[in-house]
């Protein structure tokens, strides 16, 4: 195990180099520098300019000077929000997305799994037809579609809920996104946990507890529902990944200020640096939670475990 | 009142033409033993998954089924489950997958009686690790912890069964319980379901294609064919005189050890086609995330002469399919040397000579899984004209290609069909008349019979055999099926881990076994003389992982004439008569029954 | 005639899946209608018309979905969108394909250590937020319709690739393809006669379910003003548009977003019946 362990961390050593010198070389390969498209500057601006964001220098030595900055927590200037360092950008806005992100998940694994495991249970009812067709509707329609009809729904038809973040308070203004953000997550892991579910309900083993005369709720409780949640772990990084794009979208339409928000404007203002930190930071996330999902599966496999 | 009661009993799956179950009916009493047996789809696993309760949803069932005088069929899920692990029990075929992987053996075991509300959890302990004791166990303590993964298959048989009696019940149904196991190990399971029926009075229903499995374990027979009985009656009446066609064909096709060799003798002068110098073979193994070298096969010589079928047995993970691959050239050897008809090839095979190609050819264990899906039978059957013979017109290829399929009996009409569409027995015609086509000198069978039924199992070897006769044919057979090897061989190479254990002429070997480990395999094979209570076996557990080979011996764990030196040093290769055998005992043991 | 052979069975079993022929014929539909829009309605996409802005959906005039804020008609509109939203994603798609069936079946038949390190490189992958890299692809670039198809087409080419490769390498164990090996059938045969020929059936049915992918990244792109730009359009651009207006003009968000979910439920449809029909053992469910 703990050579599983090891090797897994060590593993992503190298992807995370990878993944931060491939997102680097891309902003530096872009045709021209980030000033460009503005006015013409004197050339010793200009210079001074270079100078200050260290655009002066060969690329390896930027890199290494990226590299060093990210070590301590430094992703370097936003061209954008002169003063405003990236990291700090992040830090102020992360902890907002985070918190809708996390609900998100939390309210994703939690409805995803019950209605997975009640159409499993019932397949071919109408429960499990309900669940499949909202299942299928789900992975279907794009967030960006959701969102907003579901605040010209909500909150402008039936003026239930507030239309934007800055429209509401307390709970009520959290309703709207955290769930548009989590709709197709639950879909997905609904659709997995049915199907892992059905596989294991087939499986032998569940023939020969059934045989042994145990009742229903015994079966799933006891031989089922482990091995049919495990697919669902392999399946978080994918999710948080979902999550983090999603939170796009979202803090876009319900106007909060989270670190998507900045990334979107990043984007349209050709923020580089902002738009490879914000890149480089979800990269790590998701990277490391990846890797402890990895570590918690080699945790709930025994055939892993007792090596 | 008998114990069970089954009447008019008919299952139907909505897509079939025919029913599964065609209207039978057979009655046990407390105590008895019945053999139900029958050929793949004569609806033996059917009848028995109907009498758990346990037909699949799409099935109708119909009929009655009374246990102790209660109807079953159609009881609501309560009743049933009151009635599954008191009253009856079931052991399936496969305990690879009929245990939780994720769940401790004792866990799943004490489970079923906590279940049941026999006992408190304290106390469900003690008599789960009872049980494991009872079932042959050793350590309990250790089993109870254990993860089905880390038990072989004949533990984890011996566990189903420990918690199919956990609740006591007055029936156990097994169904194919040893199919999946060595003979080895089935010889130690059927004594073991012996030994427990003895000490209690539970009634047996043991459903199996393999009839010297019913002669020594059970009292009545009952046979079915497509759904129907088609006769029932006594052990030995049955077995004397059968008095259903259905009931002879199988008894005919059985395979018995007893029988006469006939496979035609060898011209005295036939050169060898095949030699197989020292080779020593291993690969790469993943489990669980780690790899780990496993030497399959260690320094083994063996030659073929033309003309001869060589059998080649041993249980599973004795290195007879490496040997096979190693052969053919699909798995590259560490040492070693491999002389195909006069020519050293040992490289891998699409680096041997064209000549190789056409002298050696391959017929793998599923039939299935060795025709290409995409292609038609005409398009398999003549690929090797395609590679070999480029400059035959159309034509010519479809005339030699017409007189291989009626060669192997297969009908023209099928030319056209996919392999999907085909029977097991029909797909492995086709794989015989891919491999025959070009006339090859030697020809590998790995299991080429094993997963087809006794009949047609029975025309295939015939089929070998008449080739054999035609063209002077090599054979290398591997099997794990001695009463298919005392048939058609004329040497057999016994192996175990990866090495020659002994190599004999037939008739040596069936009557006067020189190494231990052949005498174990030859009592294991259960004879088809009903009612003649088998000894128990010969020979204790498994095979020791590949892995981790025992030092001295590798046989020495499981031998009851092992002495000190068989735990530290190798055995030599000896000569005694014609046999070669490496056993440190063999010249002072005397193995005749 | 190799594909007529592996596609057989699958067109059988579409024949009787009821579901995957209605969305079969659904999709055909709308391609159709919007192959033929630029006929059928008397607007171009471009017209504006500041006398007609916001108008609701009618037959007068023949603006049968309404107009939008410059007065343009948004059934034109539309239907350019579905236009540009199949060809991105019809393209991208082929793009991963190609990518993804080279790497594949590269790493599946080679095997060994090229294929544990190509394979290590696809989960790295796996493991990203893609989104954003292409975000940070568009902002860098100049936004271009062939850059769109790249940056799709470099996302979705990983799971054709596991697909391939993890196909590949069953078919290379395969006792059909080591009888071919022992046969004496050269490499070149062996790929074409034994491999390809099995593959393709899978290839094509996970094209069916790459499709939506691509719809659904091609249109979030547009969505955010990142991907297609003015006066072309895409459903996620009009969407987009549609939000901006929507207390006001409705339809100008309700018109496209149904189009775009309609096409993305019936690929998917599609793509999840083809799959099962290929798959017997998930088929009996």
């Amino acid at each position: 195990m703990l050579r599983y362990a090891l090797t897994r961390i060590l593993g992503a050593i190298p992807t995370l180099l990878i993944v931060i010198a491939i997102a680097f070389l891309m902003v530096h390969a872009a045709p021209g520098g980030p000033f460009d498209s503005e006015r013409v500057l004197p050339p010793d601006v200009e210079q001074n300019i270079a100078r200050y964001y260290h655009l002066d220098e060969s690329l390896p030595q930027q890199f290494v000077r990226y590299l060093s900055g990210l070590l301590r927590g430094d992703l370097g200037p936003s061209y954008s929000y002169r003063d405003y360092p990236v990291s700090r950008i992040i830090a102020d806005a992360f902890p907002l997305s985070m918190w809708l992100g996390t609900l998100a998940m939390l309210l994703a694994l939690v409805a995803g799994i019950s209605a997975g495991l009640v159409a499993a249970l019932k397949k071919n009812t109408l429960p499990d037809r309900l669940v499949t067709g909202a299942a299928m509707l789900g992975i279907s329609v794009p967030v960006f579609v959701v969102a907003p009809i579901s605040v010209l729904l909500f909150a402008v038809y039936l003026d239930w809920l507030p239309a934007s973040w800055t429209g509401g308070d307390g709970w009520s203004r959290l309703v709207l996104p955290v769930v548009t953000l989590a709709l197709p997550q639950i879909a997905v892991i609904a659709r997995l946990t049915r199907a892992s579910m059905i596989d294991v309900l087939a499986s032998d083993y569940v023939r020969t507890a059934r045989a042994q005369g145990l009742g229903t709720a015994s079966i799933v409780r006891f031989h089922a529902v482990k091995p049919a949640l495990r697919p669902l772990l392999s399946y978080l990084g994918p999710a948080i990944a979902g999550v983090l794009t999603g939170s796009v979208v979202i803090e876009e339409v319900f106007g909060i200020n989270g670190v998507g928000s900045f990334f979107i404007q990043g984007a349209l203002n050709r923020d580089y640096t902002l738009v490879l930190g914000i890149t480089i930071f979800y990269a790590v996330i998701v990277i490391a939670l990846n890797l402890a999902v990895d570590l918690l599966y080699g945790l709930l496999d025994p055939r892993v475990r007792t090596r | 009142m008998s114990l069970l009661a089954v009447e008019n009993l008919s299952i139907r799956y909505p897509d079939a033409d025919e029913a599964a179950v065609k209207s039978i009916g057979f009655t046990l009493t407390r105590g008895q033993s019945l053999g139900i047996v029958g050929e793949t789809g004569s609806g033996k696993t059917q009848t028995a998954m109907a009498l758990m309760g346990l037909t699949p949803d799409n099935a109708t069932v119909n009929g009655s089924i009374r246990v102790d005088g209660t109807e079953l069929r159609g009881a609501p899920q309560h009743v049933l489950n009151a009635f599954r692990a008191r009253r009856m029990a079931m052991v399936f075929q496969d305990p690879m997958a009929a245990l939780n992987p994720y769940v401790r053996i004792g866990k799943q075991l004490s489970r079923i009686l906590l279940e049941h509300d026999l006992c408190d959890s304290g106390e469900a302990r003690v008599r789960t690790l009872e049980m494991l004791a009872r079932v042959g166990l050793p350590d309990p303590e250790r089993q109870f912890r254990a993860w089905p993964h880390q038990l072989s298959g004949g533990m984890r048989q011996r566990v189903m069964i420990g918690a199919a009696l956990l609740g006591e019940p007055d029936l156990l149904i097994a169904d194919e319980p040893t199919t999946a196991l060595d003979v080895t190990v089935q010889a130690q399971i059927l004594a073991l379901l012996r030994r427990l029926r003895r000490d209690s009075d539970t009634a047996l229903l043991l459903i199996t294609h393999d009839l010297g499995v019913i002669a020594g374990s059970c009292e009545r027979v009952l046979v079915m064919d497509r759904g129907e009985v088609v006769e029932e009656g006594d052990v030995g009446r049955v077995f004397r005189e059968p008095a259903h066609a259905r009931t002879r064909a199988l008894l005919d096709a059985a395979p018995r050890p007893d029988a006469a060799a006939r496979a035609a003798p060898i011209a005295a002068d036939a050169e060898n086609v095949l030699d197989v110098d020292s080779l020593t073979v291993s690969f790469a193994e993943r489990r669980a995330n780690a790899r780990q070298r496993l030497t399959a096969l260690r320094s083994l010589t063996v030659t073929v002469s033309r003309g001869e079928t060589l059998a080649i047995v041993g249980e599973s993970g004795s290195g007879k399919t490496s040997l096979a691959r190693a052969i053919v050239g699909l798995l590259p050897p560490d040492a070693g040397r491999i002389v195909i008809t006069g020519n050293a090839e040992t490289r891998l095979v699409q680096h041997r000579r064209a000549a190789t190609h056409r002298a050696l050819q391959l017929v793998f264990q599923d039939p299935l899984s060795s025709l290409n899906p995409a292609m038609t039978v005409d398009e398999i059957v003549a690929e090797p004209l395609r590679v070999h013979a480029p400059d035959l017109d159309a034509g010519q290829r479809m005339k030699r290609r017409d007189a291989m399929l009626e060669r192997v009996g297969l009908d023209r009409a099928l030319g056209n069909r996919y392999p999907h569409e085909l029977s097991g027995g029909q797909a492995q015609r086709v794989a015989i008349a891919r491999a025959l086509i070009l006339e090859p000198r030697i020809l590998i069978c790995d299991e080429a019979t094993a997963a087809l039924d006794g009949t047609v199992q029975q025309s295939i070897l015939d089929l070998l055999m008449a080739e054999q006769r035609r063209s002077g044919l090599a054979i290398v057979f591997i099997t794990h099926d001695l009463a298919v090897v005392r048939q058609i061989s004329h040497r057999v190479l016994v192996m175990y881990m990866g090495r020659a254990v002994e190599l004999a002429a037939n008739d040596a070997l069936f009557s006067y076994p020189r190494h231990p480990y052949t005498k174990a395999l030859l009592d294991a094979v259960p004879g088809l003389e009903p009612g003649s209570e088998q000894q128990e076996p010969e020979i204790f557990g498994e095979a020791s992982s590949p892995l981790a080979p025992p030092p001295g011996c590798a046989f020495h764990p499981r031998c009851k004439h092992a002495v000190a030196v068989c735990s530290n040093e190798l055995p030599g290769t000896r000569k005694l008569d014609s046999d070669l055998v490496a056993c440190h005992r063999a010249a002072e043991l005397d193995l005749r029954k | 005639m190799i594909i007529s052979a592996v596609l057989r069975p699958v067109v059988r079993q579409v024949r009787k899946s009821r579901a995957v022929t209605v969305c079969a014929l659904i999709l055909l539909f709308v391609a159709a209608i919007a192959i033929a829009g630029s006929i059928l309605s008397p607007h171009a996409y471009v017209d504006t018309n500041f006398d007609n802005r916001f108008l609701s959906p009618t037959f007068a005039d023949a603006h049968l979905f309404g107009t939008d804020n410059l007065g343009r008609d948004l059934f034109a509109r539309t239907m350019l969108g579905i236009k540009v939203t199949l060809l991105v994603a019809v393209i991208a798609s082929v793009v991963s394909l190609v990518i993804g069936v080279l790497y594949g079946a590269l790493a599946g038949y080679i095997g060994g250590k090229l294929d544990a390190v190509m394979m290590r490189a696809v989960d790295a992958l796996y493991a990203l937020p893609f989104i954003f890299f292409v975000i940070l692809l568009m902002v860098v670039f100049e936004q271009s319709f062939m850059l769109i198809f790249i940056a799709i087409g470099a996302v979705n080419w990983l799971d054709m690739a596991r697909i391939v490769r993890g196909q590949t390498m069953s078919l290379k164990q395969k006792e059909f393809v080591e009888a071919a090996r022992v046969i004496g059938v050269p490499t070149r045969g062996i790929i074409l006669r034994h491999i390809t020929p099995n593959l393709l059936g899978v290839v094509v049915v996970y094209m069916t379910l790459t499709i939506p992918q691509a719809i659904l990244l091609e249109s979030f792109l547009s969505f955010l003003g990142l991907g297609v730009q003015e006066p072309q359009t895409s459903l996620g651009a009009l969407v987009n548009d549609g939000v901006g207006h929507m207390e006001q003009a409705p339809w100008l968000l309700v018109v496209p977003a149904t189009v775009l979910a309609l096409i993305l439920l019936c690929f998917n449809f599609l793509g999840d019946g083809l799959r099962d029909l290929s798959d017997p053992k998930r088929a009996v469910r």
